[in-house]
């Protein structure tokens, strides 16, 4: 039977080259308006000390508890009103940015690489490695993550180090499964045993060969990845062992806000609002990404 | 009945996709009387099985029929509600497919999908669908048929699930069977089993049966006339016989010259030259012109119209034109 | 064949166990921060004596190894000693008291979760990048997209502040706790015909279920409707329409069965997330469960009840994934022969 032409078949034959990629990618506008927000925040924390109409720990005590200029009570001065401490919101959530996109890349970047490696000589060498590092990733999975960074952040007190290492703990294990499926399917493959065939050594197979092949998942994973970060980041920060309370993270200030909810209601919300706006973008530029770097992983 | 069972009138449907409208089936029209066996034959991809699903209306986005009409027992089928057409779904149309592994749901019982086709059908229910069903798969040549029925689809071999499909089909009397590459699946002897076992209850039950094959052996055994189609026309149509003996279009002569002849080890297997038509990109005439030996000038002009030829039989080639036409491929009765 | 399988898995329980608890006292144990100084807190001035005699009598005195060993032993018969946040009564006994309200807010989400995500999924899938499924799609990624802790303070901005139409915290009005059975408050309410129990007991259930519903739909819609779409597609689906069966059987039936089976899974994988909210949540809106109890455990760096509330986390994981198998199995024949 006629099998018609669809979309997948066009995927595939276009996407097999970057700049092929680069023109599917950009033709989702979605995620590409994702992906500009994105770098908008990025822009925004980096250009903070300019961007902020005020320094984010400054209290301005004429001003407590200053709704956001849209209410009569509001003033330009402080766009979206003032916390309970008269810290001017807009500044603070704007300095957030910066903790936040910080942490999230310093998390995903060390969980990736450790995962990845971990994941590739377990793939790759089998025997005794892989069989305890199943063990171990069993017991990791039955934690929730919380527990882990409940417990080293109760202990260390408030301090970013510890913070990236909870933050990492349990992370690493999602990069561990894909490089190590992808390299065990990856090693039974025809190009490895023509590779092997040639007298290749097994670096050079691992780092030339297999690894330039499972990297499009991991790409897409890290994004996805990033956006699970910056949640749990805050989350830690909002139950008060996240970041060091002189850093203005977004959990934070929700905890901020969180007693006045009967009133001051803007204190809680908008820094919510950034986390779930940053996260979103994050999300939809992760899955225009896997859409275009593997396919097969489409939900 | 002097009308026939089953009668296809310029069908026409389109698959709508990324680079354009496919156009799989154009023009169709065959007709099937009341226990005659109409074979369906050509390469993969000329379109048979889709005319086979637009007659079932089992086509879907991105497909669609464009043009034509189903004509069944005098009523058109494509101007038919839907609760009616599911009515003759499985109820007066069947059908079989080809890999009964992916047709069967691999997660209910045997009895599970043969009882819910009786329900359905209002033919029975309860324990006497299910001793309807055991009757079935007796019927079918299935050993042990009370066991079976308990069974999932993965844990019998293939020509049970095939013999089980086909219990299926025909469990609520249809008047059509049509029948998919019923055995492409299956290894030789087994075909021979299940085209016995059609043949054995087509003979009983009086069906008319439409078979869908590439496999000329299986059209010379058991098929009464045969259509044979190309980039999802039909150029050929007539008595199985004939068309055997003396093949008119240079497709069906390619057809009969690649397969090998018991007896005949003389005879060359000759393929036929090019590959099969892009349906995205097809010629403005003929489309077999960029592979046909015989081709002229006019072939590539415009499609040809089926000739009628004073035996019967339809040729949709200029070298026929002697004969009559039909109007522009659409055959009235 | 079935009991074999539970117990093999049951049987793989136990290493996790151990290794769970080990790396948790470990990790409680190098931490720096005492618990007698938690304990004693403001109670004035305490000699240095008081303290290493309190320190000997938790035998927090001994040597690591020894207190590991000791706590295994214990916890094999089920004792898990005495929390030194709740004025030392049994911890076994405190946390039999919070179970009954984390798993009464935990079914009530999976259900919120289900009944809205399952029928929308399969909706959705019915016509891909139609109206529907694009606003489900949005509405996933928000989902997932939302801080937990967020959604649950804006839900208590919206329904309990604003509205007056839901209570903030806490389990139940105090008035009309129903009788014990089970613990369950709604179950204990219809069980003793207690019709304002039931009402304010579901009353109190029903933001933070939603709260930690939200990301749980998320997931099992887009799930469902990528797994029906991927069905749908298959051979088996055709053969039933074929047979003449109605549409809402071959989606319903046919269609729906195979592409739970995926869904179970993933679910069943995002079991430690899951638990992970419910702490949130719990916190966030002062409910009475396991989850806060856990996080204010910590804080108090009550050794003996975190190490039994990880535990009871830990074995929920295992349990949740052994019963999303057995669902598995049941679903799909072909994997029964395992």
């Amino acid at each position: 039977m006629t099998r018609p032409v669809t979309e997948d078949d066009v995927l595939t034959t276009t996407a097999a080259t970057a700049p092929g990629m680069a023109r599917l990618l950009l033709g989702n506008r979605v995620a590409v308006a994702a992906g500009l927000v994105v770098i908008g925040f990025v822009a925004v924390g980096l250009l903070a000390p300019a961007l902020a109409p005020h320094a984010p720990n400054l209290q301005h005590p004429e001003a407590i508890r200053q709704p956001p200029f849209w209410y009569s009570a509001g003033s330009p001065q402080h766009l979206l009103g003032t916390d309970s401490l008269g810290r001017d919101l807009l500044s603070r959530m704007i300095y957030g940015a910066r903790i936040s996109l910080l942490l999230g890349v310093a998390v995903v970047l060390i969980t990736l690489v450790v995962g990845t490696a971990l994941g590739m000589a377990a793939g790759y060498f089998r025997g005794w490695f892989d069989a305890v590092m199943s063990r171990l990733v069993d017991t990791l999975l039955a934690f929730p993550f919380l527990i882990f960074a409940l417990a080293i952040m109760a202990a260390t007190g408030p301090n970013l180090v510890a913070l990236v290492a909870a933050l990492a703990f349990k992370g690493w294990v999602d990069f561990y499964r894909v490089a190590r499926g992808d390299v065990l399917a990856a090693r039974e493959a025809d190009y490895v045993t023509a590779a092997r065939g040639l007298g290749a050594t097994t670096s050079h197979i691992l780092f030339r060969e297999i690894f330039p092949n499972i990297v499009p998942p991991l790409i897409v994973l890290a994004t996805l990845r990033m956006a699970t970060i910056i949640i749990a980041e805050a989350s830690l920060s909002f139950l008060g062992i996240g970041v060091p309370p002189s850093i203005p993270a977004w959990g934070t200030m929700v905890a901020d806000g969180r007693a006045d909810i009967a009133g001051a209601w803007w204190i809680a919300t908008f820094p919510g609002l950034a986390i779930l706006l940053l996260v979103l973008c994050v999300n939809l530029f992760g899955e225009g990404l896997r859409d275009v770097l593997d396919p097969r992983m489409r939900t | 009945m002097d009308h026939p069972l089953l009668d296809v009138q310029d069908l026409h449907t389109h698959f709508s996709t990324y680079r354009g409208t496919l156009p799989a089936v154009a023009g169709v029209s065959l007709s099937v009387r009341p226990g005659e066996t109409l074979a369906l034959v050509g390469e993969s991809g000329c379109g048979k099985s889709v005319t086979a699903l637009s007659i079932m209306r089992l086509i879907r986005p991105p497909g669609r029929i464009a043009r034509g009409r189903v004509l069944f027992d005098g009523d058109d089928l494509l101007a038919k509600p839907r609760r009616e057409m599911q009515d003759i779904r499985g109820g007066r149309i069947a059908m079989v497919f080809q890999d009964p592994l992916s047709t069967l749901n691999p997660t209910f019982t045997i009895q599970n999908q043969i009882a819910e086709t009786l329900r359905v059908h209002r033919v029975a229910k309860g324990t006497q669908a299910r001793q309807r069903a055991v009757e079935l798969l007796e019927a079918m040549g299935i050993p042990a048929p009370r066991e079976r029925l308990r069974s999932y689809p993965h844990e019998l071999s293939g020509g049970m699930r095939q013999r089980v499909m086909i219990a299926i089909a025909v469990s609520c009397r249809p008047d059509l069977l049509i029948a998919d590459e019923p055995t492409t699946a299956l290894d030789v002897t087994l075909q021979a089993q299940i085209m016995d076992l059609l043949a054995r209850i087509k003979q009983e039950r009086g069906l008319a049966v439409i078979l869908i094959t590439h496999d000329l052996g299986l059209v010379s055994q058991f098929a009464d006339r045969a259509a044979v189609m190309y980039a999802g026309q039909i150029v050929e149509q007539a008595a199985v016989s004939d068309l055997i003996a003396e093949p008119l279009h240079p497709y069906t002569q390619g057809l009969l010259r690649c397969v090998p002849r018991l007896g005949r080890p003389d005879l060359p297997i000759t393929p036929i030259e090019g590959s099969v038509a892009d349906l995205l990109a097809l010629p403005p005439g003929c489309r077999f012109a960029p592979r046909c030996p015989e081709v002229m000038h006019r072939c590539r002009e415009a499609i040809p119209p089926m000739y009628e030829t004073p035996t019967g039989r339809l040729v949709r080639c200029h070298l026929c034109d002697h004969a009559p036409e039909i109007a522009s491929a659409e055959k009235t009765v | 064949m079935q009991g074999r399988f539970v117990a093999h898995r049951l049987l793989q329980l136990l290493p996790v166990l151990i290794g769970v608890s080990f790396i948790v006292f470990l990790t409680m144990h190098l931490t720096p921060g005492d618990p007698i100084e938690h304990m004693l807190g403001q109670a004035g001035r305490i000699t240095q004596q008081q303290i290493d005699d309190l320190r000997a009598h938790y035998g927090l005195d001994r040597p690591f190894l020894l207190q590991y060993g000791l706590f295994l032993r214990n916890a094999a018969v089920g004792d898990f000693g005495s929390s030194y946040s709740h004025q030392g009564r049994a911890v076994s006994q405190i946390i039999a008291e919070r179970s009954p309200a984390t798993l009464e807010l935990t079914l009530f989400a999976f259900a919120i979760a289900i009944l809205f995500a399952v029928p929308a999924g399969v909706l959705a899938s019915l016509r891909p990048q139609g109206r529907l499924d694009r606003s489900a799609t949005v509405a996933a990624l928000l989902g997932i997209s939302m801080p937990g802790f967020w959604l649950g303070i804006m839900l208590m901005i919206l329904f309990g502040l604003r509205l007056h139409w839901l209570p903030i915290s806490g389990r139940i009005d105090l008035a009309v706790v129903p009788q014990y059975i089970t613990g369950l408050y709604t179950l204990d309410s219809l069980l003793t015909a207690n019709w304002p129990g039931f009402w304010s007991a579901l009353r109190h259930l029903l933001l933070p279920a939603l709260a930690m519903a939200a990301p749980m739909a998320a997931m099992v819609m887009r799930m469902v409707r990528s797994s029906m779409i991927g069905v749908l597609g298959q051979d088996y689906i055709q053969f039933a329409r074929a047979k003449g069966l109605p549409e809402i059987s071959v989606v319903g039936k046919h269609a729906l069965r195979n592409a739970l089976i995926p869904t179970v899974n993933i679910v069943a994988l995002q079991t430690g997330l899951l638990l992970s909210g419910n702490m949130i949540i719990e916190t966030v809106f002062q409910y009475p469960g396991l989850g806060k109890l856990a996080v204010d455990a910590i804080g108090a760096a009550d050794y003996p009840l975190v190490q039994a509330v990880v535990l009871i986390y830990a074995v929920s994981y295992v349990l949740l994934n052994l019963g999303a198998d057995l669902i598995h199995a049941a679903l799909d024949p072909r994997v029964r022969l395992a």
